[in-house]
């Protein structure tokens, strides 16, 4: 039996329809593996569930983030050059799930890490390590034989990224073969970049609403509490991520080393959008 | 323009469909371009097949770049190194001053046609986005290119060229500040720009139309030669050589030769300090098959699969790949691609300058350096054709610099 599966159900399946029973949204956090170093990553990733993060997002950090801004740009370098590698992010997840069994971890990044790995192994590796899906940035439905179909024959999820540029034909490709969750990345851009307004997030969600039945997690430009209160009334779950390795950065002394700071304050912000998540449809 | 021929049996019928060259090419970008790429390769299918499309292009071909331009036999050199005839196709006789102009006229009407309103582009040397800059000069259209900020260090005299003519240069300080992360730069613009912004990308490579679109753009430099050396020696030559970086110049000559099975090609990489000191640009003679902007191609990386820094004296061969269409041909064995170092080059660079009165881009210096090696070694009545693909002026400080001398 996969780690991924407990008690009969996926750990992601299982964590939004908890969330649907408490009749709110999730709070996805995203930090990069290894960012500032893999034992503050390590501390920075135990204390997230505990500070209110419903589902994780593991960045694999990678050379040439072409999709990412400068936020999460900069937290892949602090995470290269503290040595961290794709063997290392694994056991990570490894051992975050000596901690948690219950906090669905997807792995994001980009496709040339996991393909040197070698496909299979990689996803062998990654479930065993209780990973329990991916966002692979540079992988469109295209090339869906590349990862994505091994992926869901593991067992693990494919999640993809639905955009603004994604009309209603594209649409009805990009859920095939999808599992999880549907991610709305709700502005054209980079990631940490602008902020898409309300009516924009609520007219896409609709859309969204009639291709598929997962759940709908909105994220890119989201910063603050009020920012993610107004995503989490419309979406089923809202990602912060830029503003979270801002965090990380901020706290790091003169030489760019973690300090005792570093996982206060991003449990610190944590909880102050999860906050403003769990109030929003109060 | 050429439009491929389909048989099996040719090697000029890829890409497939899908933007694959065997098991290269591809579209591996962000779900947010693919919408844009779908309709650029609808549009270019379009565009190919419109006679007023074509020509439009001859026309600003002939008057505004200059073509055709000569082949001209390099007769000094070639008694200087007694061996094989050499023949160099001028391509730094274009308007710019080296082959990227061909495929900018093509990319511009493009985007004209799109009806996109502003343009994108990255460069490494610089020529590229001189030659889009130029090209949005003529057409009105506002320009913005990407360039390294230790590239902009080392090709001033580009710099001010591209803002003369009304082009936003971008410094990217991001990752190992040259070509890879320009493209990395200019590819986040456009994800961020996806309505009215139009990228034109200088080499064959990134994500499937581009490395047909740009290849057939370029192949003009190939049709030319072949034409130009019947009327000169009546026949095809025994060898073509050319500098690969991306490989634009490389592709536009090889591809219309590909099927003429006599020809040997050779294409030339940038071994920088030697390849065997890790400190080169040489992805097919080191690298091996990866995943980067946008295509599955030769990289040079780490055994993590993170992409490593390229280094050559050369800006407009310091890349970690290289087109998919070279990585498929080096695999087939169609083409043989060796390596030149940077101080080969540098002498190739000042013998080409003494012997023929022509100061050659350090990108083709890199050709003629094989051709220093080689032609001494092959019969007088034999031909090599080789691409000059540019012309060296924009080097100068650099080879100074290499050379010891103070401007």
């Amino acid at each position: 039996m996969s780690d991924a599966i407990i008690g009969g159900k996926d750990r992601i399946a299982k964590r939004f329809e908890k969330l649907r029973a408490e009749d709110r949204a999730g709070l996805v956090t995203f930090i990069t593996a290894g960012d500032p170093d893999p034992e503050t990553s390590f501390e920075i990733l135990k204390s997230l569930p505990a500070a209110g993060a419903d589902v994780i997002e593991l960045g694999m950090p990678f050379t040439d983030p072409m999709a990412d801004g400068p936020a999460i740009q900069e937290a892949s370098n602090r995470a290269l050059a503290a040595g961290m590698h794709m063997r290392k992010t694994l056991s990570l997840v490894r051992c975050f799930r000596d901690h948690d069994h219950e906090t669905p971890i997807i792995l994001m990044g980009y496709y040339n890490p996991i393909y040197i790995y070698g496909v299979n192994e990689f996803l062998e590796d990654a479930r065993n390590a209780g990973v329990d899906g991916l966002i692979v940035v540079d992988l469109p439905p295209e090339e869906d034989n590349e990862l994505c179909v091994p992926t869901v024959e593991k067992g693990l999820s494919f999640i993809r990224l639905t955009t603004p540029t994604s009309d209603d034909k594209r649409l009805s490709k990009l859920v095939q073969n999808t599992s999880g969750f549907v991610y709305y990345v709700s502005v054209a851009g980079v990631t940490g970049a602008g902020s898409a307004t309300n009516a924009q997030i609520i007219e896409a969600m609709a859309r969204l609403r009639r291709h598929t039945d997962l759940p709908i997690a909105v994220g890119f430009g989201i910063k603050t509490p009020s920012q993610a209160a107004e995503v989490a009334r419309v979406a089923d779950a809202a990602v912060v991520g830029s503003a979270i390795v801002s965090k990380i950065a901020e706290s790091l002394d003169e030489n760019g080393k973690a300090t005792d700071n570093t996982a206060l304050v991003v449990s610190g912000l944590v909880r102050e959008l999860a906050d403003g998540v769990r109030n929003a449809r109060k | 323009m050429t439009s491929a021929p389909t048989s099996i049996n040719s090697f000029r019928s890829l890409p497939d469909p899908d933007g694959h060259f065997g098991q290269f090419g591809g579209r591996f970008v962000a779900e947010t371009l693919m919408p844009l790429i779908l309709e650029l390769e609808q549009a270019y299918k379009d565009a190919r097949e419109d006679p007023e499309f074509r020509k439009e292009m001859d026309y600003f071909l002939k008057y505004y770049v200059g073509r055709p331009n000569p082949l001209y036999f390099a007769q000094s050199l070639t008694e200087h190194l007694g061996g094989a005839k050499i023949y160099f196709k001028r391509e730094d006789l274009n308007h710019t001053g080296a082959h990227k102009i061909n495929n900018c006229i093509g990319q511009i009407l493009l985007a004209k046609r799109m009806g996109k309103t502003r343009i994108i582009a990255e460069t490494g040397a610089g020529q590229h986005g001189v030659a889009t800059a130029t090209v949005c000069a003529r057409f009105g259209l506002p320009c913005t290119i990407y360039m390294g900020a230790k590239d902009i260090e080392r090709q001033s005299p580009n710099v001010f060229r591209m803002r003369l003519l009304g082009a936003e240069v971008k410094p990217v300080t991001s990752g190992s500040r040259s070509l890879k992360d320009a493209m990395n730069e200019a590819l986040r613009d456009w994800v961020t720009n996806v309505t009215d912004t139009f990228y034109i990308i200088g080499t064959v490579a990134g994500p499937h139309p581009y490395p047909e679109l740009v290849r057939d753009f370029q192949c003009v430099i190939g049709n030319e030669s072949k034409a130009q050396i019947l009327e000169a020696e009546g026949r095809l030559p025994d060898e073509l050589v050319a500098a690969v970086g991306g490989g634009s110049n490389a592709m536009g000559l090889f591809h219309p030769f590909l099927d003429d099975k006599d020809v040997a090609i050779t294409g030339v990489e940038a071994a920088g300090h030697g390849v065997h000191t890790g400190h080169h640009a040489a992805s097919l003679t080191a690298g091996r098959p990866g995943v980067l902007h946008g295509n599955r191609t030769y990289l040079l990386m780490d055994d993590d699969g993170q992409i490593k820094e390229a280094d050559s004296i050369s800006a407009g061969l310091d890349y970690p790949g290289i087109g998919p269409e070279h990585s498929w041909l080096k695999d087939i064995g169609r083409v043989n691609y060796v390596s030149i170092t940077d101080k080969e080059a540098l002498s190739a660079f000042t013998l080409c300058s003494e012997k023929e009165g022509i100061i050659p881009a350090l990108e083709c210096a890199h050709a003629i350096a094989q051709i220093i090696k080689t032609a001494p070694k092959m019969n007088k009545d034999q031909i090599v054709l080789m691409c000059l693909s540019g012309r060296g002026d924009k080097d100068i400080f650099t080879v100074a610099e290499a050379l010891g001398v103070k401007l």
